[in-house]
């Protein structure tokens, strides 16, 4: 069996013609496999979802009970028979539930990482090595600037603002679905035990997190009333990025806008959004990641789907691995 | 090294002037001597070291990284400094580097001879983080830009030390990085140092515009009038053999004007307006003093050229005098100051230094009529001073007034360019400016294209390319906080109320009057005051 009777770009995502279903779809299909739940890649509107149980809540949560016509959970490292097909989930270590999909059939094995990254995080299982012939791989940070630093070193330097401005809310912009519960994971985990406040749009999935046994400490929401402005000088707010530009933190005592995500590396990207304190912290894979994981897991092809594919392209091509960009369409940037 | 480069950075994404104030006096306070000299020379501008090319920098990452992944990581980064500090490959199995403090760095660096450069700045490289990479880089290359100016550097010194602002400015060329003696006096464990070099800046004294109903509260008789000439305000200082023209903020810029510094023959130090000669014209007449347009062509030169120099000519126009051989003037009258000035400039050659002349007057209302047809095109307004008022450095309010001939004339910050028409259409010449509201934003006021020469053009051309921080097509929004960014003068005949402009007003036929590089957008003007010309 040749890699592309297995597993075939097509413009609603990867489709697997022997199984009949789609990873990933960005358009509504009849069977979909969902790696994680960032919007980008779990859509609503499929007919039958087979994704991780914390997947298919998370879809729930966003989308309502009825995202999908059935839905059916994987647990990680279970093999699932799919027409002649035979599909497992492994940890990608990205956020919550958040898998690598592993297609087999004729002897020939793909493995579809989803988006993955390799470094600890307190708030999800950690991504495991699952070796395959072919590698179809993320590349979001995929070029060799792209190093991210030690989160802890992150989280002190806004520990380190906070003390440094007492007076000034800290108002952190942090994707609603991993970033801001991984954030608070790490602040507990460096002993800040004050109350942390979240913006709405962040309640119902902290509260997911919770419910899984990830514990976040004390939260509190974010609402500012005519007699509590002075109560968040000083604070962490967390919020979705697109608040941060909005009347909403104007009401905080002189804020300090600071964003948490891997693009916040480069300084251009930090001044364009306004950002005064950038922390670099990243759900994916920097460039040594991806490097090191094609190297460990010595597929004989690789492919790249979302992100700076070229570059990533042109280093398996320097290494004499087989490589070709996907250029799958839908996937986001900013979602990270 | 980290310490520093984490300062930077702060620096950099931080628009509020007191955020600023706090991020460096803490830097002050943490760091040891001399790192924290040598920071802050780096931000003055005051520390020398041996440039690096970028052709350099390239060279050294090309030894190590593939050709086309450096390109690819360019193009995305758009910063050859960042691209560098990012993509530098750390020696394999090294662990975290230990920091090196600056101090070793700048010691090593300045002693570099061009031989060795390559190799040691890939040593440094080595050893240092991302961060700290990025700091270096930007250090040799001379690309360092913080959005703090060397005033804003003195006056978090000074809020540090709680001293005066212009107690520093009093002394400060008389200081060399890493400024240890400065750094003694300011923790309270030395005292001042002395002004000990020869021909030292002296803090300057400007004047408040005039408000209605100022002059009210006034008798004309305690004031004298002179014109205010539209060139630059400056002071040139000669002591025992040592020559400077300073600017109004202490900026020694004496290497741009050779032809004035020649002709410096006194012991002292006088406060006057640089201006450019019309050479054809006789010394003292009206058709002396050539436009603002012709001096700019001498201004922000590091040196200049006998064939510019002989198009066009500089002269000082005196004002005032603060020293005399070793005498202190400053706290004598002004008119007495007036008298020792007038005596002085008799003995200067005339093509060069003249009196600025009295205007006389026994009326308010007679200044305003003066002010309404002035006697040369280069007369911006009135400078009233109190006759018996010491000469008081800063803005203090009372002693100096200035009486402008055009209300038109604000001062805003560039907010947008775009791509102009024609001749023009391979440069960023139509600008978008704003000036500052209550709350501390930029409200865009007009738009207006430059009229100046081709390499004001391409400065402001290069401006905007430099600072771009965000595009719309042919549109870019540049770099505009108070700490950073560029003054545009703006001369406009009139305004009027607009419900279409965010600003709630509209300028009829805006101009750029002309481009001040020398000032910080906060001291830009208000909407506050276009609106009380609204009446
Ligand atoms: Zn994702
Ligand atoms: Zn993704």
């Amino acid at each position: 069996m040749q890699p592309q009777d297995l597993l075939r770009p097509t413009p609603a995502g990867l489709y697997c013609p022997v199984g009949d279903f789609h990873i990933d779809p960005v358009r509504p299909v009849p069977r979909a496999l969902v790696t994680h739940g960032h919007a980008d890649h779990a859509r609503p509107g499929h007919g039958a979802v087979l994704a991780t149980r914390e997947t298919l809540d998370i879809m729930g949560l966003r989308h309502g009970a009825d995202h999908a016509g059935s839905t059916q959970a994987a647990g990680y490292g279970e093999s699932l028979a799919l027409g002649g097909v035979t599909v497992g989930f492994h940890p990608a270590g990205h956020v919550l539930g958040s898998a690598q999909i592993r297609v087999e059939a004729g002897g020939l094995r793909i493995l579809v990482t989803g988006d993955y990254k390799r470094g600890p995080d307190p708030s999800c299982a950690p991504w495991e090595p699952v070796p395959a012939d072919v590698l179809i791989t993320e590349a979001t940070f995929g070029l060799p600037v792209f190093r991210h630093p030690d989160p802890a070193a992150e989280i002190a330097r806004l520990l380190a603002s906070l003390a440094q401005f007492p007076e000034r809310a800290h108002l952190v912009g942090v994707y609603a679905l991993g970033k801001a519960q991984r954030l608070i994971a790490l602040l507990r985990a460096a002993g800040y035990d004050r109350p942390i406040y979240i913006h709405g749009a962040l309640a119902r999935l902290c509260a997911y997190y919770e419910s899984r046994g990830i514990a976040l400490g004390p939260l509190e929401s974010a609402t500012v009333d005519r007699g509590t402005k002075g109560a968040f000088a000083g604070a962490v707010v967390l919020g979705p990025p697109s608040a941060f530009a909005a009347k909403w933190a104007q009401r905080f005592p002189d804020p300090l806008i600071a964003f948490a995500s891997g693009w916040m590396q480069v300084r251009a990207r930090a001044r364009q959004r306004g950002v005064e304190l950038p922390l670099v912290l990243s759900d994916h894979a920097d460039w040594p990641g991806l490097t090191d994981t094609i190297a460990q897991l010595a597929p004989q092809e690789v492919w790249v789907t979302h992100g700076r594919e070229e570059a990533l392209v042109r280093w398996c091509g320097l290494a004499g691995i087989p490589a070709r960009p996907l250029s799958l369409v839908g996937y986001e940037d900013e979602a990270e | 090294m980290q310490r520093f480069a984490a300062l930077l950075d702060r620096l950099t994404l931080t628009p509020a002037r007191n955020a600023k104030l706090r991020l460096l006096a803490d830097y002050f306070s943490d760091a040891p001597d001399p790192d924290r000299g040598h920071a802050l020379a780096a931000i003055t501008r005051d520390l020398e070291l041996p440039g690096v090319k970028p052709a350099m920098l390239r060279a050294l990452v090309a030894e190590r990284t593939d050709p086309e992944l450096f390109a690819l990581s360019y193009d995305y980064v758009g910063d050859l400094a960042e691209t560098v500090a990012l993509i530098w490959e750390p020696a394999p199995g090294a662990g975290p580097p230990p920091d090196i403090r600056l101090g070793a760095v700048v010691a090593r660096l300045s002693r570099l001879s061009r031989a060795e450069a390559p190799a040691c700045i890939a040593a440094h490289l080595d050893a240092l983080d991302a961060p700290a990479r990025f700091a270096l880089i930007k250090l040799v290359t001379g690309g360092l830009r913080v959005g703090v100016s060397a005033r804003l550097a003195k006056q978090a010194l000074a809020g540090w030390g709680g001293v005066e602002v212009t107690e520093i400015e009093e002394i400060w060329h008389g200081l060399a990085p890493p400024y240890a003696a400065l750094f003694a006096w300011l923790e309270g464990r030395a005292p001042r140092p002395e002004p000990q070099a020869a021909a030292l800046f002296r803090p300057v004294m400007l004047a408040n515009p005039v408000e209605p109903g100022d002059l009210d509260r006034l008798a004309p008789a305690d004031y004298a009038a002179e014109w205010k000439w539209d060139g630059i305000r400056v002071q040139v200082t000669a002591e025992r053999g040592t020559r400077r023209l300073y600017s109004r903020s202490g900026d020694d810029i004496s290497r741009a004007f050779p032809d004035l510094i020649e002709a410096m023959d006194f012991e002292g130090a006088i406060d006057g307006e640089l201006l450019v000669m019309r050479a054809e014209a006789a010394p003292g007449s009206p058709e002396r003093v050539g436009s603002f347009a012709e001096l700019q062509q001498r201004l922000n030169r590091k040196t200049v050229s006998a064939a510019l120099m002989a198009r066009h000519p500089v002269f000082l126009r005196a004002y005032d005098l603060l020293a005399e051989g070793q005498e202190d003037l400053r706290r004598l009258p002004f008119t007495a100051r007036r008298a020792r000035l007038a005596a002085l400039v008799t003995g200067l050659d005339p093509a060069r230094f003249d009196l600025s002349a009295a205007v006389p007057f026994a009326a308010w209302d007679e200044v305003a009529r003066l002010l309404a047809a002035p006697p040369h095109d280069a007369i911006e307004g009135v400078m009233l001073k109190r006759r018996d008022a010491p000469y008081v450095p800063g803005r203090p309010k009372g002693p100096w007034f200035k009486w402008k001939k055009d209300p038109h004339l604000i001062d805003a910050v560039l907010m947008y360019a775009q791509r102009g028409h024609g001749r023009r259409s391979s440069f960023y010449s139509d600008y978008t400016f704003g000036v500052w509201t209550a709350a501390g934003t930029l409200v865009p006021v007009g738009k207006a294209y430059f009229g100046f020469t081709d390499e004001e053009l391409r400065r402001i051309d290069r401006f905007v390319r430099d600072n771009t921080v965000e595009r719309f097509g042919p549109v870019r929004a540049v770099r505009a906080e108070p700490e950073a960014g560029l003054v545009l003068e703006i001369a406009f005949e009139g305004l009027q109320r607009s419900g279409r402009h965010k600003s709630g007003l509209a300028m009829r036929f805006p101009r750029i009057h002309r481009l001040r590089w020398d000032k910080p957008p906060r001291e830009a003007d208000r909407l506050e005051t276009l609106e009380r010309l609204l009446g």
